[in-house]
């Protein structure tokens, strides 16, 4: 019997669960790493470094505990001699014989990449946006060329100009400080956000603005009232491609920041306990940097959907 | 309202002229409607009157002021658009209230609330108010957006084919509630359309555009009885006027002529008809029925009233109503 | 040539019935309309005579052969889409070359047909042009062509003259009713535009919420339409409907509209309810001194040959369609009448016409 329930014009059954079964596959072996790094966060140290790897275990706030703090090996009647732990994670430490001597730099390092990344993001979108715009809509004498030269800023590798950067950054009092940073973030994700954008706003129609501006409103009015929420789409995916960008960069990082303005990644892999990398420690830093931009990119992502099936333009 | 004047208004886009020479007063209270086919320049006029485009040369006066260097903002017109209808991130209200809100007028919450109520009624979208723009039918949307035209009292409205995109049921329903409209508020309106029944119907006055150049100006019913070329007989009346040309049929030629039109109206199927045709399609059309006839020196088109059953192929006799026929020369003008 | 023939057709998606159970033959050279709303079904019945969509039961017989389950490739039948489904990188002869191509036709054939074609289209000086090139008319001219290039049994076409502007959909009317004369290929035309129904049709199906209200030939749908939606879905403007406040009376030949007796064609069939309409055409319905309905005149539009008065009465707007010579002001005060011959009654519970002399149902 033939199915009459679909058209015949779609796909079977069996190539849908087909295509969602390699879709399903290739899902969770890109997150295997990822999900090892979430694990790893909650190993204790000991755990974390055993061969071969453990897939059970015990879980353990060890990794957290070290992320937060820094700590210091005592003698066994030093700390007899001590009152009893007051906290949980006291009490975790000194299990392992130390005491907690301070808390770490990670949460001024994660501040730093939360101001820097929203920062740079946020700047790259409102200039990307009002360039965007004027490309989109007026006349200017080479316009071509002056949209191929915004591109080409994105033809060599960023780091190639590291060095001359750091030295102007130098001379000019820029160096690890969160400014010039988020400057140089928003510089290097200038190109695309203009390119992005005056793609998304080509496509909204010009009567939008054009309706508003003869209703009494100015260029600008019309701008803020009327393209800015049409063009929601277009800033919801290039703000995802800033902030991924911006929050992830290392080489800069590393380059240009060492105390005030030091961000996230560069700091993460610096973590180190006794005899080696602390990789709980790294395990839940590298936890915790994820959660904000996957946040970022969730909310973002309704946007993005949105947009598809919006618009009462008819045409 | 005001009324407005073009004089001599030149526009060139790079190097294609869109108007020639145009020179246009439409009077305070008035429905003027533009009408050409797609190219003919009836969009740039209202873009120029609106101040969204400059002339090249030429003046532009709302009443007795000159126009050509005031912004859009400050010229106080209402445009309805024909490829966009409503910002869709908005609501109908604020949508409605989006003129009224602009930093030129900064109306008052109760002011804005009363007009925009009223109008609401006005169209019947009253109860739609709290929806989303993008939760209407189509013709509810083209009617928000002539109400968010009417919810102010600027000098001219401008409407750019306002009704091409809804049915024919809808179009003809609003064609009259916009003409009504207008005669209520004793607006003056400037319509564009490249639709004869939207401009015979509706229009005090229509203008038909040719390539950018005005070809007549007068009423409906002047435009309709005594075209000056056969490009504006072209325009109105479906079917089409007949156009013969003179050296290939019988028809008598007269003041050296070299075409002659007749509308279909004016021809009738009768024994005493002086052409043997046979009938080429039958369009039933419900009051009344379209017959193509063919022959070897004449073809053309006839409408006719009766409920008389016709055949295709069969042969008949037709008679022109000379009174009717119009003549034209071979620059195809009116003699 | 073929004639198609449909049984019991029926297509449902999940619980919404798309199109119920109807039955339908569409004879051999006929040019056939559905014609209806949209939402009423007409392309989910196209798409199934095509073979795009499968019927959740019933059969389709294309010349007496069961095609229900065939693929669409198999049914030797051309489908002309809304849009203009074009290919753009390729210039107009390749585009009619390509359906001929596809079926593996040798290339003398193929040049022979394309000729043939490219003449009754008049489209020979297009050949080499590009697709982009082309104005709205000519790539429906092309589109057209390559339909009738393969010389199926039966074209199918949704709407294809949908997003030509008036002056030009009026054109491609008349040539597509000409190109039936002169190749006399079955056709299936689906549209919601009644006048290109009532230009075009041999017969018209008109369709509603799925099903099939009526089919007839155009004249007679017009004149004598079955239910009260037929006769406001067909005719620019729509049937004026006047309520009648009283039941109707088997043999009855007058009804009572705002206290006065008016004429109707003697009725064969009766109805209970309370409230009926009567049903009269525009044209039908004229401006007088003497008895008539009393109404202001609210619009007046001038139509070149005639004119539609809109006339605003305390039973609804009726639209009159008078000569352009009748002078009548808005806001004036007027009577109207109608010519009681042509007269329906639709019953107001089941909205479906009595019979009368003036209109026997089948």
């Amino acid at each position: 019997m033939v199915d009459t329930s679909r058209s015949p014009t779609e796909s079977s059954g069996f190539s849908r669960k087909l295509a969602a079964l390699i879709i399903i596959i290739y899902a969770v072996v890109t997150l295997i790493p990822i999900t090892w790094i979430i694990l790893t966060g909650f190993k204790s140290v000991t755990s974390s470094i055993t061969y071969p790897p453990e897939v059970f275990f015990e879980p353990s706030l060890e990794g957290y505990v070290n992320l937060f703090t820094t700590r210091t090996r005592q003698s066994q009647e030093y700390l007899e001699a001590l009152p009893p732990p007051e906290t949980w994670y006291e009490e975790l430490v000194r299990s392992r014989e130390m005491v907690i001597a301070g808390p770490s730099k990670f949460f001024g390092r994660y501040a730093n990449s939360l101001i820097i990344g929203f920062g740079a993001t946020f700047l790259s979108v409102f200039l990307g946006a009002l360039a965007a715009y004027a490309f989109s809509r007026f006349k200017i004498p080479l316009k071509d060329d002056l949209m191929f030269f915004i591109l080409s800023t994105r033809m060599f590798p960023p780091i190639a100009v590291a060095v001359p950067i750091f030295i102007m950054y130098r001379k000019i009092g820029l160096g690890d400080t969160h400014l010039g940073m988020i400057i140089l973030y928003t510089v290097v994700n200038l190109s695309l956000a203009v390119w992005l954008l005056k793609g998304f706003m080509d496509e909204i129609p010009r009567e939008y603005e054009e309706a508003a501006m003869i209703d009494g409103y100015t260029r600008m009015g019309a701008f803020f009232k009327i393209v800015l929420p049409q063009a929601t789409t277009g800033i919801a995916a290039t703000a995802i491609f800033c902030m991924i960008f911006s929050w992830n960069e290392y080489a800069f990082a590393v380059l240009l920041t060492q105390f005030n303005a030091q961000t996230a990644p560069p700091f993460i892999p610096t973590i180190i306990g006794e005899g080696g990398q602390d990789w709980s420690a790294i395990g839940a830093g590298t936890t915790l940097f994820l959660i904000p931009v996957m946040i970022f990119t969730v909310v973002l992502r309704k946007h993005l959907l949105r947009g598809i099936t919006f618009g009462a333009v008819r045409k | 309202m005001a009324s407005i004047k073009l004089e001599n208004v030149y526009k060139n886009f790079g190097k294609i002229p869109a108007l020639k020479n145009l020179n246009i007063e439409i009077y305070n209270g008035e429905f003027f409607v533009l009408l050409g086919p797609t190219g003919a320049g009836k969009t740039t006029t209202l873009r120029i009157i609106s101040g969204l485009e400059q002339p090249d040369r030429g003046k532009i006066f709302f009443d007795k002021d000159i126009m050509n260097d005031v912004q859009p903002a400050f010229r106080d017109t209402s445009y309805v658009f024909q490829q966009f209808s409503l910002y869709p991130h908005y609501s109908v209200y604020d949508n409605l209230a989006f003129p009224l809100r602009s930093p030129l007028r900064k109306e008052k919450k109760e002011v804005i609330d009363k007009k925009v109520t009223e109008i609401a009624k006005l169209l019947k979208i009253d109860n739609k108010l709290k929806n989303k723009a993008t939760q209407l039918s189509g013709g509810e949307m083209q009617r928000v957006s002539l109400g968010r035209a009417l919810v102010r009292n600027p000098n001219i409205y401008l409407m750019d084919e306002p009704l091409s995109s809804l049915d024919a049921k809808l179009r003809e329903e609003l064609r009259i509630e916009l003409k009504k409209i207008q005669k209520d508020l004793n607006a003056t309106i400037l319509y564009v359309t490249h639709d004869h029944v939207e401009a015979t119907t509706m229009a005090d006055r229509i203008g038909v555009l040719k390539d950018g150049v005005l070809s007549q100006i007068g009423t409906p019913e002047e435009i309709y009885d005594n075209p000056n070329s056969i490009y504006v007989a072209n325009r109105l009346g479906s079917p089409k006027i007949n156009i013969f040309d003179l050296g290939k049929t019988k028809i008598p030629s007269k003041n050296k002529a070299t075409h002659a039109g007749i509308r279909p109206e004016d021809i009738s199927i009768t024994n005493k008809g002086h052409y043997d045709v046979y009938i080429e399609t039958v369009e039933l059309l419900g009051a009344e029925t379209v017959i193509s006839f063919k022959s070897d020196n004449i073809n053309g088109m006839i409408l006719t009233q009766t409920s008389d059953t016709f055949e295709e192929g069969k042969k008949i006799k037709i008679a022109l109503n000379n009174k009717k026929m119009l003549y034209f020369d071979n620059n195809g003008m009116r003699i | 040539m073929s004639e198609i023939k449909l049984e019991n057709l029926e297509k449902s998606f999940d619980d919404f019935v798309a199109v119920e159970k109807s039955d339908l033959t569409i004879q051999d050279n006929e040019f056939f309309v559905l014609l209806g709303p949209s939402g009423c079904g007409k392309t989910t019945t196209l798409r199934m005579i095509a073979g795009l969509e499968l019927p959740t039961s019933g059969k389709i017989l294309l010349d007496n052969e069961d095609v229900t389950f065939l693929r669409a490739s198999q049914r030797d039948i051309a489908f002309v889409f809304q849009l203009f489904a074009l290919y753009p990188h390729m210039n107009v002869k390749k585009n009619l070359a390509f359906p001929l191509k596809m079926q593996g036709f040798k290339k003398s054939e193929i040049n022979k047909r394309i000729e043939e074609v490219s003449e009754l289209l008049r489209i020979q000086h297009l050949l080499n042009s590009k697709v982009s090139s082309l104005s709205g008319g000519d790539r429906q001219r092309v589109a057209l062509g390559r339909a009738i290039v393969r010389r199926p049994k039966a074209f199918l076409m949704d709407e294809p003259l949908g997003t030509l502007d008036a002056e030009f959909r009026e054109l491609m009317c008349l040539e597509l009713r000409k190109l039936h004369n002169d190749i006399k290929a079955t056709t299936v035309y689906v549209t919601h535009d009644q006048l290109e129904a009532m230009s075009m049709g041999d017969r018209i199906a008109v369709m509603n919420k799925g099903k099939i209200i009526q089919f007839g030939t155009p004249k007679d749908i017009y004149l004598k339409p079955k239910t009260k939606f037929v006769g406001s879905f067909i005719g620019s403007p729509a049937m004026n409907f006047i309520p009648i406040h009283h039941p109707v009376e088997k043999n009855q030949n007058k009804i009572v509209i705002n206290g006065e007796n008016y004429d109707i064609p003697q009725s064969f069939g009766g109805t209970n309810s309370p409230t009926n309409y009567l049903g009269i055409r525009p044209e039908k319905m004229f401006l007088t001194d003497k008895k008539g309905i009393p109404g202001i005149v609210f619009g007046s539009e001038y139509l070149g040959a005639r004119k539609i008065l809109t006339i605003k009465s305390e039973f609804g707007n009726f639209k009159v369609r008078v000569s352009n010579q009748v002078n009548a002001r808005i806001g004036s005060n007027v009577k109207i009448n109608f010519e009681p011959k042509s007269a329906i009654v639709f019953d107001g519970t089941t909205d479906k016409a009595i019979e009368s002399r003036y209109i026997k149902l089948n």
